[in-house]
């Protein structure tokens, strides 16, 4: 009934545009499409997607929002420019395929970046419609719609073409989101890529990191597939600067490039008392130990252990910190708090993860960070100690600056902590390649090609950017793709 | 094949030795550098073991492991021709190998087997070694040829006495270090409590010394800080600071709390494994 009614709905719309009558207001007229999810209480306990997707009905009704700007203000906010309104029009007219082509001209992993861009900061921050209601919730749902036409085709994908062999060789360090773009640009240009990779399964952050409730792993191995059937050559537990240094890859196996895409992978602590209790873990630790390794399956299959807590504390604000609450309630804990020390609109994780993590039941502390964790004679974790804030004048990030409320002190009875602060870059290439330049923090020095100062090597994504977000690490990855494609024809004209 | 093991040796009741085909590991890896290795590339567990020696010609490298948990169970009853999940490295930065002058190198257990490679690579940047080995007793010591072939003197000790002194390791670390002059340099590989008292023992002659570290890891390149300890007052990761720091700046008794995170779980698993091996006929 509601579906018919819907239906007619859509066809109204539909009608009254091809009249050309239909008008600015009938638009906002129209109701944000919610995306069904999995039940809050039920997905508690099973590591199944959250999201899953709108209807078709859904996703042309939500792009009929679409003002179709002239100007288009969300191209502008998306980090690899991505014809939004061109593809939400073509939703809107039911031509999906269309739709996803377009996508495809500027991303090749839509189904991931539907799901995990923090689009409420890019392209849906700028939505007219969303300024028109003083609501960023309000602007028109992209990413929704990205994904639906991205999960529509992944069923069946076509593989993309390969120019022939040009008879160079590409290696790409790191299987991450930068690393699989540079795969894909430079073999479709017909170089004979091999992609390296130090864990014992590639796909980088989205398969150690993002959990399957938020990003099933069957999309990331579904892109890996795609490598390479495209003749992509994968090989894993390969840590180049350990396993093969730079300088040999280049020198004596014969590559002529080489990409740098090996990600933030450092884990910051805080640097209070009691961080080496045992049950204190960096976010990458615990979320490698449930995704990667599968511990939430020990002793049925899996033979990695994860103490899991009762009582767990998460610190931070971000997504991945949202990715470890959450991922602490499926492994059974009862009381999850996500400490916090600005206020929930300084939180820089995505609206709809703060969103789905309250559904489930993690217990926001804002406005409160720990002094000192405590810890049990035996070295395990008993309790953490909190100062609670208020915020006060705006810093350097133009966010408010949490003050200390002298003599807030309190104790949170918790015995496991997940410390989500974020990643500094990984040493492992500064180690181990003497002639690349660094910055003092640690990151990679690049031109606006992505190239480094050694001849012949490319970097890009979090290790030069800090760390940052998949769809920024795809940016690079193309800006790399395109150098490498372009220094290569020169050097064989040459 | 790739990480087939091609020799399998039983070297005590549970310390076992193989050799892995690794042909990159065994041309890349350098005294002090460990490997991450997984009995099951499917549901295993990654675990850091340090390289024993390697062959590069052959393309193997020698892995020797104590039979403590499931992963280090499984991966003893692989027979010759069979292959580990995975192995991947050499991880770590090697150790500083130069002319010191005398270089005291002090194993215990299963320390023996990192131990050797950075005795042997002393002995060849032309320095006096002196080898203490020490164990509960006498079945539990662990390549004593190979370190008596390579040091201009060795000692071995046992608790109980059955082989050797009956001693532990620090007794002739302290009559060593009083003499003059004294050694330049102690290398300590062994037990985490046993590496403790070697330090105290040698801070207190001044004597410079390098532990090897074998922590709680899961990837082995930085990304998860499980292998996090205290060193100088700093947090430094053992996979990509170490594994090998100076012995008087760790912070011990920290690194052995955390050593207990997963033991009960670890117990639990490996009670398991040994009701299957029972069900599946081994013994």
């Amino acid at each position: 009934m509601i579906v018919d009614s819907q239906e007619r709905y859509l066809q109204e719309l539909l009608d009254k545009q091809a009249r050309g009558e239909l008008k600015a207001k009938d638009r906002y007229a129209i109701p944000p499409q919610d995306m069904p999810v999995q039940d809050g209480v039920e997905r508690r306990s099973n590591m199944s997607e959250v999201a899953l997707g709108y209807t078709a009905l859904q996703a042309r009704l939500e792009a009929m929002r679409c003002l179709g700007c002239a100007n288009a203000p969300c191209v502008e906010g998306c980090p690899v420019r991505i014809r939004i309104k061109d593809f939400v029009a073509e939703i809107a007219a039911g031509r999906f395929d269309h739709a996803l082509a377009i996508i495809k001209e500027n991303s090749l992993l839509p189904a991931v970046c539907g799901r995990v861009c923090p689009q409420e900061v890019q392209c849906q921050e700028r939505c007219t419609v969303g300024k028109k209601f003083k609501d960023p919730n309000m602007s028109v749902s992209i990413g929704r719609l990205e994904r639906f036409v991205a999960d529509l085709a992944s069923a069946g994908g076509q593989t993309p073409q390969v120019a022939p062999s040009t008879g160079k060789k590409v290696a790409v360090i790191g299987s991450g989101p930068g690393g699989i773009v540079v795969a894909a640009d430079t073999r479709r240009a017909g170089h004979e890529v091999t992609m390296f990779e130090a864990f014992h399964k590639p796909g980088g952050v989205k398969v150690y990191g993002i959990p399957e409730f938020r990003l099933p792993k069957k999309i990331v191995q579904e892109e890996i597939d795609v490598l390479e059937k495209m003749g992509v050559k994968i090989v894993c537990n390969y840590i180049v600067g350990r396993t093969r240094t730079i300088e040999q890859l280049m020198q004596e196996d014969g590559f002529d490039a080489v990409y740098v895409g090996v990600g933030a992978g450092l884990p910051k602590f805080m640097n209070i008392e009691g961080e080496y209790l045992v049950g204190v873990y960096s976010a990458n630790e615990y979320l490698t130990r449930t995704n990667l390794m599968k511990a939430y399956a020990f002793g049925q299959g899996a033979d990695t252990p994860i103490a899991a807590g009762k009582k767990v504390a998460v610190l931070g604000g971000g997504n991945v910190a949202m990715d470890a609450a959450r991922m602490a309630v499926r492994l059974g804990a009862e009381k999850v708090y996500l400490v916090y020390r600005r206020s929930e609109v300084e939180m820089p994780a995505r609206i709809e993860e703060v969103h789905h993590a309250k559904e489930e039941g993690v217990i926001f502390c804002t406005l409160q960070n720990p002094q000192r964790i405590l810890g049990s004679e035996d070295g395990h974790v008993v309790g953490m100690e909190c100062l609670r804030y208020e915020l006060g004048e705006p810093d350097e990030s133009g966010r408010r600056r949490p003050v200390a409320i002298k003599g807030s002190a309190f104790v949170l009875d918790v015995d496991t902590v997940i410390v989500a602060i974020g990643n500094g870059p990984n040493p492992l290439i500064e180690q181990t390649t003497p002639g690349l330049e660094f910055n003092k923090w640690g990151n990679i020095v690049v031109d606006e090609g992505c190239r480094t100062s050694m001849k012949g090597v490319y970097a890009g994504g979090d290790i030069v950017l800090g760390a940052a977000t998949i769809i920024l690490a795809m940016g690079q990855g193309r800006i790399a793709a395109k150098a490498i494609n372009a220094d290569l024809a020169a050097k064989k004209l040459s | 094949m790739l990480y087939r093991i091609v020799a399998h040796k039983q070297l005590s009741d549970n310390v076992f030795q193989i050799d892995v085909d690794a042909p990159l590991v065994a041309r890349a890896r350098k005294a002090g550098q460990f490997v991450i290795v997984s009995s099951d590339a499917a549901s295993g567990e990654r675990i850091p073991l340090t390289v024993a020696g390697a062959d590069p010609e052959a393309g193997t490298i020698r892995l020797i492991f104590q039979r403590v948990g499931k992963t280090t169970a499984a991966m003893a009853d692989i027979p010759v021709g069979g292959a580990l999940g995975y192995v991947a490295g050499p991880l770590g930065r090697p150790t500083h190998i130069e002319k010191f002058g005398t270089v005291v190198c002090v194993g215990g257990g299963i320390g023996n087997a990192p131990l050797l490679a950075i005795a042997t690579a002393m002995k060849e940047a032309g320095n006096r070694v002196i080898t203490i080995l020490g164990a509960r007793t006498q079945e539990l010591v662990i390549l004593e040829d190979e370190f008596a072939g390579l040091s201009d003197d060795i000692i071995v000790v046992t608790d109980d006495g059955s082989h050797g002194r009956k001693a532990l390791v620090t007794e002739p670390l302290k009559e060593i270090c009083s003499r003059d002059p004294r050694p330049n340099l102690a290398v300590v590989i062994g037990p985490t409590i046993m590496m403790k008292f070697c330090c105290e023992v040698t801070k207190q002659f001044e004597v410079p010394t390098q532990v090897s570290l074998n922590t709680i890891m899961v990837d082995g390149t930085g990304m998860c800080g499980g292998c996090r300890v205290e060193v100088g007052g700093k947090t430094k990761f053992v996979c990509v600071d170490g594994p090998e720091f100076d012995g008087h700046q760790v912070n011990f008794d920290q690194m052995m709390r955390r050593m207990t995170a997963y033991k009960e779980l670890e117990k639990r698993e490996m009670e398991q494994y040994q009701k299957h091996r029972c069900k599946i006929g081994l013994k």
